[in-house]
């Protein structure tokens, strides 16, 4: 048995690493935060010219043809660095549900565009609060649907989404985001990654090859161990920051550090990330490969990373006391996006649930 | 990444399992076993003699010392398949797990031969004696004085919480050598003869009503100098090698209570409804055991690197920590459950022959035992995360002026 990265994959993550220290810094994430821009172009075209938009895109379909253990180590750096790009929806969303359950020209047509960053991507599958059975309905290939929140819809060139067709069967549709769709940017708690309504009315769609419930069960289970990297590069961030300012930062003449009540709040910040990292691990290894208990992992891997990452980013905001709660400091960007991550495929109620129904 | 054995450990897997089936009793139910009276004691000790002969003792220990000369990574595989048998380790855990590393790595060669294969095959049983009454967190502030008198030394003081001591032929004993110096520098290492006139072992009974700990008197014991483990002064150093062992011993056996919260939760009807249906326990479940399976990836990622060579490090508190807490919380949920029968604590009329109000009461214990939740935290924040200590009012003086409360 062997729960660790091989050397290559650890190169990887050391040049993702790095590229990102670089490219992406807090006044880049603050910048999409800051104004209307949905996201960071420069910083997507980098990360398209480096080849990660194609990592797991088969050769025949001009990808690199790299597996998740490749992906995921380049997930948690992403999430380290908070970057304000589209490629959780691009990458993890569409990219992986058009390679597994699309047709043979759906493939041709959408993967060489996903991996030279021509297309961009998303899933679409909530309607408004709670999870309402679905009402979009495709009727002879035309599709009614009113989709929110929808991350990146505002950008994105297609989407693959959730309909009921004429026998109340649920399916996955492609729909490109052309003029005939309506599209709205929110407001949400983290404004660094667009959230946006996409109304369809009419609108062409094509079933995604005869993708259903099942398909898209077993796509948020990948994607749940995807995000959790992610997630706990996101935590390993916020506990860093917190520890780097409580050493440097003193009162009653000594740095705050130093004091028992700190110490033990960052050792339980630091437990919950190393379950949810040992988690993860054990959820990657099972997507990479494809082992019997992914479901039960994944679910494990996301409620986890989502627990640590609230708890971490908002105890990171106590420990900088007052100055954690300004504009200024970084803090909130990670609280936000614990929050943001924690929505994005599905809230802790429904993952929890998916443990419970794996073990009973 | 991957979930396989090597072929190497898996024939070592299946022959372990072909061992166990033909020596061991499967278990029926999964409740956690505690300590039992004196027939236990010498089942358990026939059963680990039987082990040894058949060289599954110490599978780390070279084979002259009465091991079996194999890597950590056997040692997790039996592990693994011997959670599934009723067995009787409990007596020695200590003795192997703790005594065994100090005897290792600081007695002579003469000694290690004599000792430590009575050791392997629990001919001999070993206690630790490190704690005494006003040295719990603070072990270094210990106060038994051990003195030395021509080629031996004589004890006098006394020890708390050695878990089996009424049952143990020798004892690691921690002792002040020198009171005049800084309270680090004045310690020293010992093995003991517990059978001695000096040596005398008091039971304490706990608040859950049970008697697994013991006060431990010194009184002119004698200790020949030739027991001595590692330099006169040296007695940290070897005492730190000791704990950090037990901190490996206790992380990877730890219980969290989880396992027997999952059999419940299947399998107990109220009101005629199988608790299993109700939302409030399924997302209990389900937090827990994402803590469950996290603690066993953490143990299986540090296998990992011990595997490679590494060696596992001050992370192991963390598996302590995690499992001490979660296994009070769940009894605690688990009785809660229960409605107000959840009270009764009788073996014929409470579920799971009343193991979760037993665990209310005896959790506690596991929360300070080996190191409290606090000494875990300050471990993980001090030597993972490099955080500073708390400014101390006992550096830098001899240990006989340091400040104590009342007497």
């Amino acid at each position: 048995m062997n729960l660790e990265f091989s050397e290559e994959q650890l190169l990887i993550r050391n040049q993702a690493r790095n590229f990102l220290s670089q490219e992406c810094s807090a006044s880049v994430v603050r910048n999409v935060l800051d104004t209307d821009t949905p996201f960071d172009r420069a910083l997507w075209q980098k990360i398209v010219d480096l080849g990660w938009t194609a990592m797991s895109i088969p050769e025949t379909y001009g990808g690199l043809g790299l597996g998740y253990l490749e992906l995921c180590v380049i997930a948690e750096e992403l999430g380290r660095s908070l970057a304000p790009v589209p490629f959780s929806s691009s990458v993890y969303l569409a990219t992986e549900a058009i390679k597994s359950w699309g047709t043979e020209p759906q493939k041709q047509h959408y993967l060489p565009k996903l991996a030279t960053g021509e297309l961009i991507g998303t899933l679409a599958i909530n309607e408004g609060l709670g999870s309402p059975s679905i009402a979009a309905r495709v009727f002879e290939g035309k599709l009614t649907a009113d989709k929110i929140p929808v991350p990146d819809g505002d950008i994105a060139d297609f989407t693959v989404l959730t309909a009921c067709d004429e026998q109340d069967c649920v399916g996955l549709y492609v729909v490109d985001l052309d003029a005939g769709v309506q599209r709205e940017t929110l407001t949400s708690m983290d404004p660094s990654r667009s959230q946006a309504r996409l109304v369809f009315d009419n609108v062409p769609a094509q079933a995604l090859g005869v993708a259903g419930e099942t398909q898209l069960t077993e796509l948020l289970d990948r994607v749940a161990v995807l995000l959790a990297f992610e997630q706990i590069g996101g935590c390993q961030a916020a506990l860093d920051m917190g520890i780097a300012y409580t050493k440097e930062r003193y009162a009653f003449g000594r740095p705050i550090a130093s004091f028992q009540a700190i110490k033990h709040k960052f050792a339980d910040m630091y437990v919950a990330l190393e379950l949810a990292r040992a988690n993860a691990y054990y959820g990657v290894c099972a997507l990479s490969s494809d082992a019997p208990d992914l479901p039960l992992a994944a679910a494990t891997a996301r409620v986890s990373a989502t627990d640590a990452y609230y708890f971490i980013s908002k105890e990171n905001i106590q420990v900088h006391g007052g100055m954690g709660f300004t504009w200024e400091f970084d803090c909130h960007l990670y609280y936000r996006r614990a929050q943001l991550l924690s929505g994005l495929i599905g809230t802790q109620p429904k993952w929890k649930e998916n443990i419970s129904q794996r073990l009973i | 990444m991957d979930f396989q054995d090597t072929s190497e450990l898996a024939a070592f897997r299946s022959n372990v399992k072909i061992w166990l089936e033909a020596n061991a009793t499967r278990r029926t139910d999964k409740l956690h076993m505690g300590m039992e009276g004196d027939t236990a004691f010498q089942e358990a000790k026939d059963w680990y003699k039987k082990k040894a002969d058949d060289g599954f003792a110490c599978l780390t220990w070279a084979k002259e010392y009465g091991g079996a000369g194999l890597t950590s990574l056997h040692e997790v595989v039996w592990t693994q398949e011997v959670e599934n048998y009723k067995t009787r380790d409990a007596h020695f855990v200590i003795g192997i797990g703790n005594c065994g590393p100090a005897v290792m790595h600081f007695a002579s060669e003469e000694a290690k031969r004599k000792l430590l294969p009575r050791m392997a095959s629990a001919e001999d049983v070993w206690c630790q004696l490190f704690s005494e009454p006003s040295a719990g967190s603070d072990v270094a502030g210990l106060r038994t004085r051990a003195e030395p008198d021509g080629d031996h030394w004589v004890l006098n003081g006394q020890k708390i919480w050695t878990s089996g001591a009424q049952y143990s032929d020798y004892g690691v004993v921690l002792t002040r050598t020198d009171p005049t110096i800084s309270k680090y520098r004045g310690l020293t290492l010992f093995m003991i003869d517990m059978r001695q006139s000096g040596v005398e072992v008091r039971p304490i009974k706990q608040m859950d009503g049970g008697g697994h700990f013991n006060e431990v008197f010194f009184n002119n014991a004698i200790v020949p100098d030739t027991y001595r483990l590692g330099e006169v002064g040296g007695g940290w150093t070897g005492a730190l090698t000791v704990l950090m062992s037990e901190r490996l011993a206790i992380s990877g056996v730890q219980p969290t209570g989880f396992p027997q919260f999952l059999d419940l939760v299947k399998s107990l009807e109220l009101n005629g409804q199988l608790i299993a249906n109700d939302p409030l326990v399924r997302d209990r479940l389900a937090t827990w055991y994402s803590q469950y399976a996290g603690l066993q990836a953490v143990n299986k990622r540090m296998l990992t690197a011990v595997a490679k060579g590494g060696i596992a490090g001050a992370e192991a508190s963390l598996g302590k920590l995690v499992g001490a807490v979660m296994n009070q919380e769940i009894a605690n949920f688990a009785c809660q459950i229960f409605g107000p029968a959840g009270i009764v604590q009788d073996t014929e009329l409470s579920p799971e022959r009343a193991h979760f109000q037993q665990q209310v009461l005896f959790s506690p214990g596991v929360r300070l035992a080996g190191g409290t939740d606090e000494v875990m935290r300050n471990i993980l924040a001090e030597q993972v995360l490099g955080l500073p200590q708390e400014p101390r009012a006992d550096k830098g003086i001899p240990f006989q002026d340091i400040p104590t409360g009342p007497a």
